[in-house]
């Protein structure tokens, strides 16, 4: 089917093709839901059993950085809603704007991402055959990220979590491997997004939407608010349950 | 029109899908869902060739209880491969792929799907996915069972399970992609007039359908992620070992591989909607209860998964309740078969090969049906599970259903596809051989069930035998009925008579335009104002339609046949 400007072959009209790409994003949207809800679920029921192993891979994690990442993304969609807007009412200049800042915003959130991985990667909480949730504890000199204040808390309650189950460090590994499993494919599916809203980005440099036709930035503004829901539900069940640091 | 049985032959139309545009490009890059649907035609007929080969393979090995053809080892790669080929590169993509693609956007009235590029990645992606499982197969196959039950296949199994789970795992998107095209052109691309309780059932079952692959699929999806990342990475979600849960495998598995059985028949059911009015030339009774039936299995479809595992030591109120369930999503179906015995009830049946593969459809489906009731009693259940009654109740749905409706539709629409009709008294005899030949190969395992013959077994006791003996008879009867229409269709498609735009007569919207059909579908928009199966109301059918209120619509006479 060939094109007639923005309008497909197969439609009627202009309205019957913003309804139908619009419902097409929220159907996979729910494909999506279905998708990250499997990982979620073994998470949870996992939580649940093991939940001394769970505690302390809680508390490995940096607050600080998570609640950054979780203001960032959440910037994110806000600007990515101003582009829409910028779009529905003819702004041309403002849309690349916000575009913009919107990816920036996707590159931070990256580049924290890439910070918190490469700690977990130094202290040997990356699943596989050198994992080990009492390394830092062992080796305080090797993870002189951690302060001494927090490394003696870190201590004391890898030894109660120890006490409590034998075989804390299996199950600390099923922690890190939801860990890295719900993080990466959130990851995954933010690399997709940027690369949406880097094409949007030279489609709207080239004037393509207006009110008048805007679609593509509003579908893919929809992709990426859920890829920012998906981190709000993971950020508490990772980061904030059983917290106590 | 009503087709001329005497007279000078028709002509094929001048310009149609077929001719529209040459060369190999042509039809890699289409976007014409007409021309997808026969990209994906050529696909699954391989992989149903594939997996017919392992089929081949058991049953050759079956014919003696010491089993002289195949090592332990083998015979597991055998029954594994035969599963993986046919569940995931034939049934679920049959019907809805082949059919669904072809006559969705004609059924509704417009030119094309709502995303035609996004149907062709769909192909694409299958391809892939099919590459990837190829790949296993040459490299020596898998040997997990097609439900990859964990710990085997993600820590102990030496075959190439990692290439097969990706290929099953990237297959799926196809799935997602189709149900999620499916959807949205019924939503948004109707015809004018064509509203939803004037939509074909087809159109109906194929939207429950969608409604399974979309919610369902990517469950499959990161259950067979998760079984790979641990089998590659060493995680431990299925590993007691390391504190993981087998069973949890087992729960997410079957939280999509009971839907993807609905999947399977919902499609089939559809044609069989098509078929039974269109040869009773009566429209069809109760055709909202039959919509709604749709819908339900659909939905309380995603309510038994656990019925697949009442043996593995769950608690009792859990299986109550499957049990339950699992009784209750039979009902959907039983009232659609009523329904569909029903519009035969003084209609004018005439004996087309499609017909025949209806009636063997219901038939075969009430047998598969019912003996799901008895695997779903619990107590029948506990001696019965994992026996050869379970895998004769499946063939019979599968087989018996769903490629009985796959058959009866891709002799039903072939005219429409290529413009040219089968020969018909050779389709009616191959389909008695194929009818005959899964009785004999799938009735004697109900027995071989019944009396203890486990499942995937290499080897059996000498008693059972002679009823592995009937089932490899009948197995290669059965091979014979589906070569036939293999051979046949594909020479009608180039010297079959020259169909005319609505041979039968049949009330869709499909029937409306010539036959193969443009590319754009329809000249111009179709503007509906009739309802579904109304062959009392039909002048441009030109069947004879007695006044008499209750009298029968008069069957065409055949001129050739």
């Amino acid at each position: 089917m060939h094109r007639t400007g923005a309008l497909y072959g197969q439609f009627k009209t202009l309205e019957q093709q913003k309804d139908t790409a619009t419902l097409g994003m929220w159907i996979f949207l729910v494909t999506e839901v279905m998708f990250f809800g499997g990982i979620m679920l073994a998470y949870t029921i996992n939580r649940h059993t093991y939940f001394h192993a769970f505690a302390m891979g809680s508390n490995t994690l940096s607050l600080g950085l998570g609640g950054f990442n979780t203001v960032v993304l959440l910037a994110s969609s806000f600007t990515m809603a101003m582009a829409v807007w910028s779009a529905q009412t003819s702004r041309k200049k403002l849309i690349t704007l916000f575009l913009s800042l919107t990816i920036l915003l996707g590159f931070v959130f990256f580049g924290v991402k890439y910070v918190e991985y490469a700690q977990k990667f130094h202290h040997h909480l990356v699943p596989g055959k050198n994992f080990d949730i009492f390394y830092c504890v062992n080796n305080p000199a090797k993870c002189d990220d951690i302060d001494a204040a927090d490394m003696a808390k870190e201590k004391e309650e890898i030894e109660a979590a120890a006490k409590a189950d034998p075989d804390l460090n299996a199950h600390a590994q099923l922690y890190y491997s939801a860990y890295f499993g719900m993080t990466g494919l959130h990851a995954l599916h933010m690399v997709i997004g940027a690369g949406l809203l880097f094409w949007l980005l030279k489609e709207s440099v080239a004037g393509k939407f207006n009110a008048e036709w805007n679609n593509p930035v509003d579908i893919v503004g929809l992709y990426w608010h859920f890829v920012d829901i998906v981190w709000i539900y993971l950020f508490p069940l990772l980061y904030l349950i059983d917290r106590h640091k | 029109m009503r087709t001329q049985t005497t007279g000078p032959a028709l002509q094929l139309p001048e310009k149609h899908y077929l001719n529209a545009t040459y060369g190999i490009r042509s039809w890699l890059l289409t976007t014409d869902h007409k021309r997808i649907a026969l990209l994906y035609l050529a696909s699954v007929t391989f992989f149903f060739f594939i997996g017919g080969f392992f089929a081949m393979m058991i049953r050759l090995h079956l014919l003696t209880p010491n089993g002289l053809l195949l090592t332990p080892d083998m015979y597991n790669r055998m029954f594994t491969m035969h599963g993986v080929a046919m569940v995931f590169f034939f049934l679920i993509p049959s019907i809805p792929a082949v059919l669904g693609n072809f006559l969705i956007p004609l059924m509704v009235g417009a030119k094309d799907l709502a995303f035609p590029k996004i149907n062709l990645l769909s192909w694409y992606i299958y391809v892939v996915g099919g590459l990837f499982t190829l790949w296993s197969m040459v490299n020596g196959g898998l040997d997990t069972g097609w439900t990859f039950y964990t710990p085997f296949s993600t820590l102990y199994s030496n075959s190439a399970v990692a290439p097969a789970v990706v290929g099953v795992f990237i297959t799926g998107f196809s799935s997602i992609l189709t149900g999620l095209n499916f959807l949205v052109t019924v939503h948004t691309m109707r015809a004018p007039g064509m509203t939803w309780f004037r939509l074909p059932l087809f159109v109906w079952a194929h939207y429950a359908t969608s409604i399974v692959m979309i919610l369902g699929t990517p469950v499959i999806a990161i259950t067979l992620g998760l079984a790979a990342m641990e089998r590659v990475f060493g995680l431990g979600f299925f590993n007691p070992a390391m504190g993981g849960d087998p069973i949890l495998f087992q729960h997410l598995f079957w939280f999509y591989s009971h839907p993807a059985v609905y999947i399977m028949i919902l499609p089939a059911m559809g044609v069989i909607s098509e078929l039974i009015p269109t040869f009773a030339r009566k429209r069809l009774f109760g055709y909202h209860f039959v919509a709604a039936a749709s819908l339900a299995i659909a939905v309380i479809g995603f309510l038994v998964w656990t019925h697949h595992m009442f043996l593995t030591g769950q608690s009792t109120y859990a299986a109550v309740a499957f049990s339950f369930l699992t009784f209750i999503v039979a009902i959907p179906s039983a009232i659609k078969t009523f329904n569909w015995t029903a519009t035969l009830f003084g209609g004018s049946i005439s004996f087309d090969t499609p017909m025949l593969y209806a009636f063997g459809f219901l038939g075969l489906f009430l047998i598969g049906g019912l003996t799901g009731l008895f695997l779903g009693a619990l107590g029948v259940d506990i001696n019965i599970h994992d026996t050869y009654f379970v895998v004769a109740h499946f063939h019979y749905i599968m087989v018996g259903g769903a490629v009985m409706g796959y058959l009866g539709g891709l002799h039903f629409w072939w005219p429409k596809i290529t413009g040219r009709m089968y020969p018909e008294w050779l389709a009616r005899i191959a389909a008695f051989i194929l009818f005959i030949g899964f009785n004999f190969t799938f009735f004697p395992q109900f027995i071989l069930g019944i009396m203890g013959m486990p499942r995937r077994y290499h080897m059996y006791p000498p008693e059972f035998q002679i009823y592995n003996v009937m089932s490899t008879a009948g197995a290669s009867i059965l091979a014979i009925g589906y070569l036939l229409p293999m051979v046949y269709l594909t020479w009608a498609a180039f010297y079959g008579k020259v169909a005319g735009e609505n041979p039968w007569p049949s009330t869709g919207l499909e029937w409306k335009t010539q036959s193969p059909p443009l590319t754009e579908n329809f000249e111009e928009t179709p503007v509906v104002t009739w309802e579904a199966y109304d062959f009392h109301n039909r002048p441009d059918l030109g069947l004879d339609v007695p006044s008499g209120k209750g009298s029968p619509v008069v069957a065409p006479a055949h001129g050739d046949d």
